[in-house]
């Protein structure tokens, strides 16, 4: 059997093909499920990865769901950089939605008030950041896990905006439905083009990427924050607080992620629902991995994870393949990527080679500190 | 009568306690042997997809049950080559199982979506079910119910007097130390790890054969990370992993008798309990370092790979 060698140094080549890997892994994975399911699996590629992307309408819807994706996923890799692992996105998207919705129905009939949209995202901002407080104040006062509180509170956050949509914030002209009233265009993001419906949010996300990348590479804050989740004694040794990175990894994520729900209530829905993401907030923890914690990266990841989301309602339409089979791909993609990242640290060895005593990794490997 | 409301109130207490139980079990052996395994709530699903598909197509829940926990062993499995061959990180590994049970099974389950079937009867015990009050109590509950509390004494021998249990702690305690005496970490991992998938199986079809007989598009609604947060409740212990089962169990049932007992609370604010109550408990235990630091498996979540 062939055993495994440590690497003298992590490959960077590797650290770049890895994602490449794991994608055509997961292509290959679907080429065999789209056989079993008895689709021609070329064609069946051709409706779930080309098709949504050959018109402009179809490139617009594509930039939509990236936008959600970039913005969750930016703010999660901080933290994960940081070991602080903020998986509640999910909720801290909904409360963002709910606190804009509420200041969109508050103030609702205005025609035109340019600065309603800008007080929509910070009440976004601010929901999201309330909602990540939560498990930020828990973490660092009680020591109690980040990753169990920020997802309670994921289901919490739901029930909430059904509690809203169903009782006090119902439309009453709504004949029963469970949503509020639809939003004028003052509560609307403004759309970069006539006939696409992306808008203004998704310029904003490409903007933070930048900022983010800025913060990551640029500032201490951000070196301090990559070195405790690298090499936590050393950052204790240097002094750098564990509880100022904890409150910042979640309230920026939180923040960000609040955005987004703002970002998808004021913009393709328009009104608040009992669902308002198809697990925007779940699928930016595979953005971030997948996208190597690096701003840069979160962006490609969030294009191809909404190429999926397309492409499964694609296949749905043209294939009658369950819409869930976006889900089954992105779960495979974090799979393969996790598999493939093995080949960062360390590489294959024949096993009939004399074996030579290497340093024991009984320690947490560099991006394995948890 | 009172007794008219009890012995309802406290039979759906025990049945939704009892994938709760079985879940955190699992996880308790997985992280004992100091793997820790995030996936919980993706096994469970897919093992409530598993088991109410093949009992759909058998007529079977022996076959079903047994389905569920081929399924939970088989995505464990995924997890343990990841995490214990290739060295991933296990946070990540988890998280990534978690999001693509979801998935499988919101993909396999599309075909069973409306469908119901004959669920798990309770036992009618001869001579101890007719007696009367405490017969209906104690025991008129489903066979898995009585196998949850077996369970509970067969982990408690098996940590505390038995020679395997021993190596267990102590690969989960200090693995570099384990394999230098000569234990095989890695198969105990492997073993604990699929221990963990089976019951996670276990317990999702639990709730689609035995508690709701149905299928329903992410059915266990955070049950998996409840069973988590059980087992830091318990602090790894199995007996107060029961006792925290009963606990989130009579929670979860609140929102079902609240409405009926007279308390004018809307139900979604109703069914947000178990989850706030998930938060309020870890608190407390977290509050105090000592209680978790004295009995959290020393090597838990933290990767280990011999050289021979």
């Amino acid at each position: 059997m062939p055993s495994l060698e440590r690497r003298a140094q992590p490959s960077t080549m590797m650290m770049f093909a890895s994602p490449v890997i794991a994608a055509v892994c997961m292509l290959i994975t679907g080429y065999l499920l789209f056989t079993l399911l008895g689709k021609e699996p070329l064609h069946a590629f051709w409706v779930f990865f080309i098709k949504p992307l050959t018109s402009a309408y179809g490139i617009g819807e594509w930039l939509l769901k990236a936008t959600p994706l970039i913005l969750c996923g930016l703010g999660l890799a901080i933290g994960f950089r940081a070991s602080v692992f903020n998986i509640g996105a999910e909720g801290q998207l909904t409360m963002g939605a709910i606190a804009a919705g509420g200041v969109a129905l508050h103030f609702q009939g205005l025609e035109t008030a340019p600065w309603l949209i800008p007080l929509m995202m910070l009440a976004g901002i601010l929901g999201g950041m309330a909602w990540a407080v939560i498990p930020a104040f828990l973490r660092t006062r009680f020591n109690t896990n980040e990753i169990l509180v920020s997802l309670m509170l994921v289901y919490v956050a739901q029930l909430f905006l059904g509690f809203l949509v169903q009782g006090p914030w119902r439309d009453p002209d709504g004949l029963n439905f469970p949503q509020t009233v639809m939003f004028t265009s003052a509560e609307t993001l403004p759309l970069l083009m006539e006939g696409l419906r992306t808008n203004l949010l998704f310029v904003i996300a490409i903007g933070l990427v930048a900022l983010s990348w800025f913060f990551s590479h640029k500032m201490f804050a951000g070196f301090r924050m990559q070195v405790s989740g690298l090499a936590p004694a050393a950052a204790r040794y240097a002094g750098f607080s564990e509880k100022r990175n904890v409150w910042l990894a979640l309230l920026v994520s939180g923040g960000v992620a609040g955005l987004a729900g703002m970002g998808e209530v004021a913009g393709p829905i328009g009104q608040l629902q009992p669902i308002i993401s198809p697990g925007y907030g779940f699928a930016a923890i595979i953005v971030a991995y997948v996208g190597r914690l690096h701003p840069l990266g979160v962006l490609l990841a969030s294009l191809l994870m909404s190429l999926l989301y397309l492409g499964g309602e694609t296949a749905q339409i043209d294939l009658g393949l369950p819409s869930a089979v976006t889900g089954l791909f992105q779960g495979l993609l974090l799979f393969y990527l996790l598999a493939a990242d093995i080949f960062i640290t360390f590489r294959f060895k024949a096993a009939n080679h004399p074996v030579v005593p290497v340093q024991p990794v009984t320690t947490a490997l560099p991006e394995e500190q948890s | 009568m009172i007794t008219d409301q009890l012995i309802p109130i406290f039979s759906s207490t025990v049945a939704a306690a009892t994938p709760l139980a079985y879940a955190a079990y699992g996880e308790l052996v997985t992280e004992r042997a100091g793997v820790l395994n995030l996936g919980v709530e993706g096994m469970m699903l897919v093992g409530a997809i598993a088991g109410f598909a093949v009992t759909s197509h058998t007529g079977s829940l022996a076959l079903g049950f047994s389905a569920a926990i081929i399924a939970g062993i088989a995505l464990s499995l995924i997890f343990a080559v990841l995490t214990l061959t290739l060295q991933t990180n296990q946070v990540a590994t988890g998280l990534a199982l978690t999001l693509f049970g979801v998935g499988l099974s919101a993909f396999i389950g599309k075909a069973y979506v409306g469908m119901s079937l004959d669920g798990l009867h309770r036992l009618n015990i001869p001579v101890l079910t007719d007696i009367p009050f405490v017969g209906s109590l104690l025991f008129h509950f489903d066979i898995l119910v009585y196998g949850s509390i077996l369970l509970l004494f067969a982990l408690q021998w098996f940590f505390n007097r038995s020679h395997w249990g021993l190596v267990v702690r102590a690969v989960g305690e200090s693995p570099a130390s384990a394999h230098a005496i000569g234990y095989p970490v890695i198969r105990i991992r492997y073993l604990s790890i699929l221990f963990g998938g089976a019951m996670s199986g276990l317990a999702g079809a639990y709730l689609s054969l035995a508690i709701t007989p149905m299928w329903v598009e992410g059915m266990t609604a955070g049950r998996g990370w409840i069973a988590l947060a059980l087992v830091v409740f318990a602090t790894w212990k199995p007996m107060r992993i029961l006792l925290g089962a009963y606990l989130f169990g009579g929670v979860t049932i609140l929102q079902f008798y609240g409405q009926g007992m007279g308390v004018h609370v809307p139900s979604e604010i109703l069914s947000m309990l178990p989850y706030i109550v998930t938060i309020v408990v870890l608190v407390l235990i977290s509050r105090n370092p000592k209680t978790i630091l004295l009995n959290q498996p020393m090597s838990l979540g933290q990767s280990f790979y011999p050289h021979t």
